[in-house]
C-alpha cells in the first residue's frame, strides 16, 4: 500500500507534461483545430530547450526556447490547417514524424550520442523550501488561466465561436483565421513548455523518443476532459499517477506484486477507451472541429 | 495526372529539404544521395533488399487507404501490425505440418488484426467516437501488450535480446537475396483490394459512403456495414504486414524493443498518401520508402545519420496535408494565363 504513496512525488512531476500539452490542445480544439502532433511538438521543444540551456548555461532561457519552439511548430500546423485549409490529422502525423527525425538527427549531429545526459547546472532548480519543481505549481495556474481565457473573456467567447460556427462568427466580423491561428499557437506554446519540462526538469536528457507516448496520453486526457481545463488538470494528475506507477514498477523489481509493468502503462489508454465507451458517449465537441473554414 | 504530379512534387520537396540539411551538416548532398541510390538499387542484391523492405509498407498503406476510401481516418495500422507479428510468431509454438503452419500463422494474425478493429467500428457506429481517438488508444494498448508478450512470454532462452526464432518450416522461402515469397502476400492483397474496391458491389458501397455518406444512406446503402468492412479488412492487411516482417525477413524473430517492427504502421500512412490511396499508387510509394530505408544504411557509412530519412518522410507527410498549397501556386499561374488569353 505504501508503494502507492511513494509514487506521489513522481506522479506530481508526471502530471505536468500530460496536463500542459492537454490544456493547449483544449484551447485549440475550442477554436476548431485538432492537433495530434503533440508528441512531435514535445520532442522538438525538449531538444531546443536543452540546446538553449546548454548554449547559454541558463535553464530559464531553455524554457523560453522550448515555449517559442512549440509556438512555432503550432504556427506551422496552424498555417497548414487554417490558411491552406489542409488536413489537420495528416499534418499532425507529419509533425510527429518530423519531430522524431529532426531530434534524432540533431542530438547525433550535436552531441554524437542518441540520448546525451544534461549536466546538473542545466536543470531547472527546485522551488526553495518546498522541494517541488516550479512546473508543478505553474501547471494548475495555467489550467486556471486557460479556463479564464476561454470562459471569462471576450477573446474566449470569440475563440469558441469560431470553433462552433465559423460562418456565423465571420458574419459578425470575428476574424476566424486569426483567432484559429492564435489558438493553435497558444496550444503549441503549452506543448513546448511541456517539452522543456521533460528535458530540463524531469528526465535530464534529450532523445528522439523522449516523450515516450506522453503526447498521446495528453490527447487521451483531452478526450477525458471534454475540453474543460479543470478536468484536464484532474485527468493530468490521474494519468500522470499511472505513468509514474508504471515507471516505478518497471524500475523496482518485486514492487508490482506480480502485475507486469506493461499493463500499468496501458491504463491511460484503456481508461480513455472505457471513458468514451461508457461515460461521455456523445459528448459535445465544437461543431466545426477539424474542418477548415472557407468563406463562401 | 494532377494527383501524380502533386505526389512527385511533395517527394521532391522532401528530398530537397533533406539535401539542405546534409549541406548544413557540411557534407555533399549529391554524393550522399548517390550513395543512397547505389545502396538501394546498385545491384540485384540491393534491389531485392529494397523490395523486401517495401512489402510490409504496402500492407499498412492499404489499411489506411481502405479507411480513406470509406471516408475514415484509420490510423490503427500500427497496433494491428504489432499484434499480427506477435500472433504469427506465436503460431510457431504449435507443432503443425510446415506448409499448414505458415497458412495458420497468416490466418490467425489476420484474425487478430480484424478483432483489433472491431472496437473501432463499434465505438464509431454506436457511440459516435472518432476513429482517430479510438485507434490512437488501441495502438498504445497493443504496443504495451506486444511488448509484454515479447519480453515476458516469447523471449529466447539463449539469445537475450529477442524472441525465439520462427521455425524453419514457417518461414517464407527465399526468392533472391533478402527477398522472400512474402512478396506474394503484399501483391495479392493489393490486387485483391483493388478488385474489391472497383469491381465488387460491396467495394462500390464502401467508396460511395466515402464520397458522400448521406447520399449513400439515401440510396439504400448500409453505411455501418460498409464502414465496418473497411475497418476490418484494413485490420487484416495491417496484421499481415507484421506477420510477413517476422516470417519473411531476417532476424525471423521480434527484437525485445520491437525495433524490427518499428513504425511500419505509421509509415504506411505516408505511403498511402503518396500513393493517393490507390493500390497501384501504393506499390510505387512503398517502393520509394523501401529505397530510402535500404539506401539509408549506405548513406550512414558516409556519416549521415539514419534519422535524415525520417526528416524527409516527415516533410513529405506535412506537405501532403496541404494540397491547396499546390493549388494556390497553380491558381496563380492559371490566372496569369487567363490574363494573357483575354
Amino acid at each position: 500500500m505504501s508503494a502507492l504513496w511513494q509514487v506521489l512525488p513522481v506522479a506530481l512531476r508526471a502530471m505536468v507534461p500530460i496536463t500542459l500539452a492537454a490544456l493547449g490542445e483544449v484551447f485549440g480544439e475550442w477554436a476548431g483545430v485538432v492537433n495530434i502532433g503533440l508528441e512531435g511538438i514535445m520532442t522538438v521543444s525538449a531538444f531546443t530547450a536543452a540546446l538553449a540551456s546548454w548554449a547559454t548555461r541558463n535553464p530559464w532561457v531553455g524554457v523560453l526556447a522550448g515555449l517559442l519552439t512549440g509556438a512555432l511548430v503550432g504556427l506551422l500546423h496552424g498555417f497548414i490547417a487554417v490558411r491552406l485549409r489542409g488536413n489537420q490529422i495528416i499534418s499532425g502525423v507529419g509533425i510527429n514524424l518530423l519531430g522524431m527525425g529532426a531530434v534524432g538527427f540533431g542530438t547525433w549531429a550535436l552531441w554524437g550520442a542518441k540520448s546525451p545526459m544534461l549536466e546538473r547546472h542545466l536543470w531547472i532548480p527546485e522551488v526553495p523550501g518546498l522541494g517541488l519543481s516550479p512546473f508543478v505549481l505553474l501547471t494548475p495556474a495555467l489550467a486556471l488561466l486557460t479556463w479564464w481565457l476561454l470562459f471569462r473573456t471576450a477573446l474566449g467567447l470569440r475563440v469558441r465561436g469560431v470553433g462552433e460556427n465559423p460562418m456565423a462568427a465571420d458574419v459578425v466580423g470575428v476574424p476566424v483565421e486569426k483567432l484559429r491561428l492564435l489558438a493553435v499557437v497558444y496550444g503549441g506554446g503549452l506543448g513546448g513548455l511541456a517539452g522543456a519540462f521533460l528535458s530540463l526538469d524531469w528526465l535530464h536528457t534529450v532523445s528522439a523518443t523522449l516523450p515516450a507516448g506522453r503526447g498521446f496520453i495528453a490527447l487521451a486526457n483531452v478526450v477525458f476532459s471534454k475540453l474543460n481545463p479543470f478536468l484536464a488538470l484532474l485527468g493530468g494528475f490521474l494519468f500522470g499517477y499511472f505513468d509514474a506507477l508504471g515507471i516505478q514498477l518497471a524500475s523496482v523489481a518485486g514492487l508490482s506484486g506480480g502485475v507486469p509493468y506493461q499493463f500499468i502503462r496501458m491504463i491511460p489508454y484503456a481508461a480513455t477507451l472505457l471513458v468514451v465507451t461508457l461515460a461521455i458517449g456523445r459528448a459535445r465537441f465544437p461543431k466545426a472541429l477539424g474542418q477548415p473554414y472557407r468563406r463562401e | 495526372m494532377r494527383a501524380i504530379l502533386e505526389s512527385l512534387l511533395t517527394l521532391a520537396l522532401g528530398i530537397l529539404v533533406g539535401a539542405a540539411i546534409i549541406s548544413l551538416w557540411g557534407r555533399n548532398p549529391w554524393e550522399s544521395y548517390a550513395a543512397l541510390l547505389q545502396g538501394a538499387l546498385g545491384n540485384a542484391r540491393a534491389l531485392a533488399s529494397t523490395v523486401s523492405r517495401s512489402l510490409p509498407l504496402v500492407l499498412t498503406a492499404l489499411t489506411f487507404a481502405m479507411g480513406a476510401r470509406a471516408g475514415l481516418f484509420n490510423i490503427g495500422a500500427q497496433g494491428q501490425m504489432l499484434l499480427g507479428a506477435v500472433v504469427a510468431l506465436s503460431v510457431g509454438l504449435l507443432s503443425l505440418p510446415a506448409g499448414l503452419q505458415l497458412v495458420a500463422a497468416l490466418g490467425l494474425a489476420g484474425l487478430a488484426g480484424a478483432l483489433w478493429a472491431v472496437p473501432v467500428a463499434l465505438l464509431k457506429l454506436l457511440r459516435g467516437v472518432s476513429e482517430v481517438i479510438s485507434t490512437i488508444m488501441l495502438n498504445w494498448v497493443a504496443h504495451w501488450l506486444a511488448l509484454y508478450l515479447v519480453v515476458q512470454k516469447l523471449s529466447d532462452r539463449v539469445v537475450g535480446n529477442r524472441t525465439f526464432a520462427v521455425p524453419l518450416g514457417m518461414r517464407f522461402p527465399s526468392v533472391y537475396g533478402e527477398l522472400t515469397w512474402s512478396l506474394a502476400v503484399s501483391l495479392a492483397t493489393a490486387l485483391l483490394l483493388f478488385w474489391f474496391l472497383w469491381h465488387h458491389g460491396l467495394g462500390y458501397e464502401v467508396r460511395a459512403v466515402g464520397l458522400n455518406p448521406k447520399a449513400a444512406r439515401a440510396a439504400g446503402i448500409r453505411v455501418g456495414r460498409a464502414l465496418s468492412l473497411a475497418l476490418l479488412l484494413g485490420g487484416v492487411s495491417a496484421a499481415w504486414a507484421g506477420a510477413i516482417q517476422v516470417l519473411g525477413r531476417f532476424p525471423y524473430a521480434i527484437t525485445s524493443d520491437l525495433a524490427n517492427l518499428g513504425t511500419l504502421g505509421f509509415d504506411g500512412i505516408a505511403v498511402a498518401l503518396i500513393g493517393r490511396n490507390h493500390p497501384l499508387g501504393i506499390l510505387g510509394g512503398a517502393f520509394f520508402f523501401g529505397v530510402l530505408a535500404t539506401g539509408a544504411a549506405r548513406m550512414g557509412l558516409k556519416g549521415i545519420p539514419l534519422e535524415l530519412i525520417q526528416i524527409v518522410q516527415g516533410v513529405i507527410v506535412v506537405a501532403m496535408a496541404a494540397p491547396e498549397a499546390f493549388r494556390l501556386l497553380r491558381g496563380r499561374t492559371t490566372k496569369a494565363k487567363e490574363g494573357v488569353a483575354t
